[in-house]
């Protein structure tokens, strides 16, 4: 078996400091974002009473799922012994830690007390799925911190497949975890449902391969390393196969409730009368997210085009996020049904399709969260040596 | 003189006994009537104290007569925002509302309902369950609280909840009433006016208003103490739960819906 020479990225260039100086405005814009939310009060943002989760959660919860997927790679090397993944394995783990480290820091910087993080690690309800995830993500980012060792450790290096084996268990059970919170949640029509953790399984693998792909081929553009077209193929047709299950799982979400008459209301009016929602979900989730990124992935006279696959990958990513939009300001724009078959009214806005603009310092918080994820990622890169000298086709095509 | 003369007129008429039975009668039912309220507000002036946990022989509950409560009459939730210091804000979306008036028109039958809506207080409350710190709880005697202090405002429970009751504190607060705290970046919600309970008022200020205004629309009682107007009342005429499908067991009951 070829052994892969590891090293650092030189990280001395104009670029990477540019790349570094951006990434940290944009995570001094969110931190000022967070600051302001929290100093005014949350009504400086487009929340209310009716939209209690809003954009941050969107981006929060995007960068926590692809977090798990992002490990997937490593996972193929480590326990289904796909030994062409193994060279990336490290970066792997890398970004599955950055990812989960920038979505956990939006989610915090959200709350209404932020400040009282101690309390949120210090009392536990153990019947909160919420209060599992957060055993569950700080677990999570040790058991990859172990794996990494295991793996970057020569000495380590043989019990890196049994590490490897429980970090893929564990980040099966997180993103159980995560789509659970919505799963679990009975009153609301759109959520309510056991689905929703193994699709979220599946959004993570398709999730956490694009943002994987975008990484892998801007660092290795960047560093001028060699990056072979077999890689990248297999990396892709990968994601067009993640892409499509979670088609599937969507398809079957939607046909469920179509059946069931208590949610055809939901389903009206995310499919066809809700405004935002179903343009969301149709333009942006299902055309650009999905189909737009299969025909760029699978059409043979694109199948070499690197320009093909990174704007499949990044339209993958906006679909993602456009899916979680819908799921979560969707779920809560439409009304909680109180009194069946009844017309309800109320000052307090029940029986209306409740309306949200996402506001700018929800926005910046956001995307500082997702700048501060790939801040980790260029500055580990510097420091240890996570990315293979080469993956140019005559070292990883050996390896299939 | 006179006493003699009382002598005499004692001795010669016979002894009229309906008469004095009569005024036996009336002077029991008259003393029964003078001291029955106090023994009654005894019983209900003995309230838990303070050094005692409170405890599940009690269910607080609020029976709720929709054909008593009136459509144009709001009195419920105005002592309720007079009670713990709701302020508006002038933003009705982020303003919080502990209890608020429904309208609920039947899509069949054209049939109006007019309701207030507010914490169920149920048994098993799904904001309890979600809530990641246990700062969303039930006590012993059925009131759904949140603890201010660990509530770290992920709003998780506002997600969970299947009757919007919850309202997030989105502004810093002014003026607030020393018997009902509340605070920035925590969620809130109906108390079943928890203050007034403990010290053994025996009603909530919206249930106060509403027999104020004379629609008695609003009963509050012990659901677990047979002979008061609440289990009485539910006994004899039954009641709904709203979103009984999940199966919440509500401390809030309906007449008429």
């Amino acid at each position: 078996m070829k052994t892969f020479r590891f090293s650092t990225i030189q990280g001395n260039s104009l670029g990477y400091y540019a790349l570094l100086g951006l990434l940290g405005c944009l995570i001094f814009l969110g931190l000022g974002a967070a600051h302001y939310m929290e100093h005014e009060g949350h009504w400086v943002t487009g929340m209310t009473n009716q939209i209690v989760w809003g954009t941050p959660h969107i981006f929060a919860v995007f960068l926590i799922v692809a977090a798990s997927g992002a490990l997937n790679v490593a996972s193929i090397a480590s326990v289904f012994g796909k030994t062409a993944y193994k060279p990336l394995s490290r970066l792997s783990g890398l970004l599955a830690i950055a990812l989960l480290i920038g979505g956990l820091a939006i989610l915090v910087l959200d709350l209404g007390r932020p400040d009282r993080l101690i309390v949120a690690i210090t009392y536990y309800n153990f019947k909160s799925i919420f209060a599992w995830n957060i055993i569950l993500y700080t677990g999570f980012i040790a058991v990859v911190a172990i794996y990494l060792w295991m793996m970057i450790e020569r000495r380590m290096n043989d019990y890196s497949k049994p590490a490897g084996f429980t970090a893929f268990l564990w980040r099966l059970i997180l993103t159980t975890g995560t789509g659970s919170i919505f799963g679990f949640l009975v009153a609301r029509e759109a959520y309510d449902t056991a689905l929703l953790a193994p699709m979220f399984i599946i959004m993570s693998f398709s999730f956490g391969l694009a943002a994987f792909l975008l990484v892998l081929m801007a660092a290795y553009r960047w560093t001028a390393r060699p990056l072979g077209d077999a890689l990248l193929q297999r990396l892709k047709n990968l994601l067009g196969v993640f892409v499509a299950s979670v088609l599937y799982f969507v398809l079957v979400y939607h046909l469920t409730n179509l059946y069931f008459t208590e949610h055809h209301a939901v389903e009206e009016f995310l499919l066809v009368s809700g405004g935002i929602y179903t343009f969301v979900f149709w333009v942006l989730q299902i055309l650009c997210g999905s189909l737009v990124p299969l025909i760029l992935f699978y059409h043979p006279s694109l199948a070499n085009s690197r320009i093909a696959i990174a704007a499949g990958a990044g339209l993958v990513i906006l679909g993602g996020l456009a899916q979680l939009y819908v799921i979560i300001i969707g779920g809560q724009a439409f009304p909680l049904v109180l009194f069946p078959g009844a017309e309800v009214s109320s000052s307090f806005y029940d029986g209306v399709v409740n309306s949200y603009a996402p506001s700018l310092p929800e926005v910046l918080l956001g995307v500082g969260g997702t700048a501060f994820s790939l801040a980790i990622v260029a500055l580990a890169i510097k420091v240890l040596g996570f990315l293979p000298d080469s993956l140019g086709d005559s070292e990883t095509i050996a390896e299939t | 003189m006179s006493i003699d003369e009382s002598k005499s007129s004692t001795s010669q008429a016979p002894i009229d006994s309906a008469r004095r039975n009569f005024l036996g009668t009336i002077t029991a039912a008259v003393t029964g009537l003078g001291i029955a309220p106090g023994v009654f507000l005894y019983e209900v002036a003995r309230a838990r104290p303070a050094d005692q946990p409170v405890s599940n022989s009690v269910r607080w509950g609020m029976l709720i007569d929709t054909n008593q409560c009136r459509e144009d009459c709001d009195a419920c939730v105005t002592a309720c925002n007079n009670e713990h210091g709701l302020q508006g804000s002038g933003r009705p979306e982020i303003d919080a509302q502990w209890i608020r008036k429904l309208t609920v028109k039947d899509k069949q039958t054209g049939h109006v309902t007019s309701l207030p809506m507010m914490c169920m207080h149920c048994e098993h409350p799904p904001c309890v369950d979600v809530c990641p710190t246990g700062a969303s709880f039930r006590r012993a005697d059925g009131i759904v609280l949140v603890d201010k202090h660990i509530c770290i405002g992920c709003r998780y429970c506002m997600m969970a909840c299947p009757y919007k009751a919850r309202s997030f504190v989105h502004e810093t607060l002014h003026n607030q009433k020393t018997h009902t705290p509340r605070g920035k970046g925590t969620v809130e919600s109906c108390t079943l006016c928890v203050h007034k309970v403990d010290v053994g008022d025996g009603i909530t200020a919206c249930a106060e208003a509403c027999e104020r205004e004379g629609h008695k629309a609003m009963i509050f009682g012990d659901m677990n103490d047979p002979s008061s107007e609440i289990a009485i009342r539910l006994k004899q005429y039954g009641a709904s739960q709203i979103r009984a499908d999940l199966r919440l067991n509500t401390g809030v009951r309906y007449q008429g819906i």
